[in-house]
């Protein structure tokens, strides 16, 4: 199918690409159709609304800049989007990009979690203070590549 | 809404599984204690208001060409 997006123009899409929140996202609980695309500038991906052409977020993987990043979430909520083992969970990170010069961050408080199989998916909320909305990407991977351990960043949990 | 008062140490039952209770009052702060089952969230409410702010911010940026990064 071909959709129209924010970033990218027309693109073909395939079936595997779309992502559906039947809950929407926190502040878009509407919007419910995404398809995640590849970015030209890898990690980032973008989650495109398939509802609102203009509406589309950046995302990454968090696992890249904070390895020692983990979901706590109960079980059930898992199983409100049919993910029974860790396996079947694909996760993401949304990313702000500032206008200005300000760091580029990823909110690990609220997660994506889709299921890799139904495609369905949930923005779960962690209360872990380990983890914040704005998590500089940049200097997180710094402080990893320095092999220093106290990557711990203050949250507001 | 429903209000109801209550002193240090007496609870309130929501549906038959969730109790919520006075553990402390200090002048103009409570602290309260939530029993639940393990399914049930139980969050500051600020921690959805921050998310959906984050969400809101992420959406508005009129960027389309990202950063490199690594």
């Amino acid at each position: 199918m071909k959709i129209e997006t924010k970033a990218l123009g027309a693109v073909e899409i395939d079936e595997k690409q779309r992502v559906r929140f039947p809950e929407g996202l926190f502040g878009f609980e509407t919007l419910q159709n995404y398809a995640l695309l590849e970015s030209a500038e890898p990690p980032f991906l973008w989650l495109q609304s398939l509802d609102q052409s203009a509406l589309a977020f950046v995302v990454i993987n968090p696992f890249i800049f904070r390895p020692d990043f983990e979901i706590t979430a109960d079980d059930a909520e898992f199983a409100a989007i049919g993910i029974e083992k860790a396996e079947q969970a694909l996760v993401y990170s949304i990313v702000t990009i500032p206008e200005d010069a300000a760091p580029v961050t990823a909110n690990l408080q609220g997660p994506l979690v889709i299921n890799r199989d139904t495609r369905e998916a949930k923005q779960v909320v962690l209360s872990d203070p380990r983890w914040s909305t704005k998590h500089d990407i940049v200097a997180e991977m710094k402080i990893r590549e320095g092999g220093s351990e106290s990557t711990t960043q203050k949250g507001n949990a | 809404m429903l209000i109801l008062t209550r002193k240090t140490n007496e609870k309130i039952m929501i549906g038959e599984r969730i109790a919520v209770s006075i553990v402390e009052i200090k002048g103009d702060q409570v602290k309260i204690g939530v029993e639940a089952p393990k399914n049930v969230k139980v969050f500051r409410k600020e921690l959805f208001d921050d998310i959906k702010a984050e969400n809101k911010a992420a959406a508005a940026s009129r960027r389309t060409t990202l950063p490199k990064i690594g």
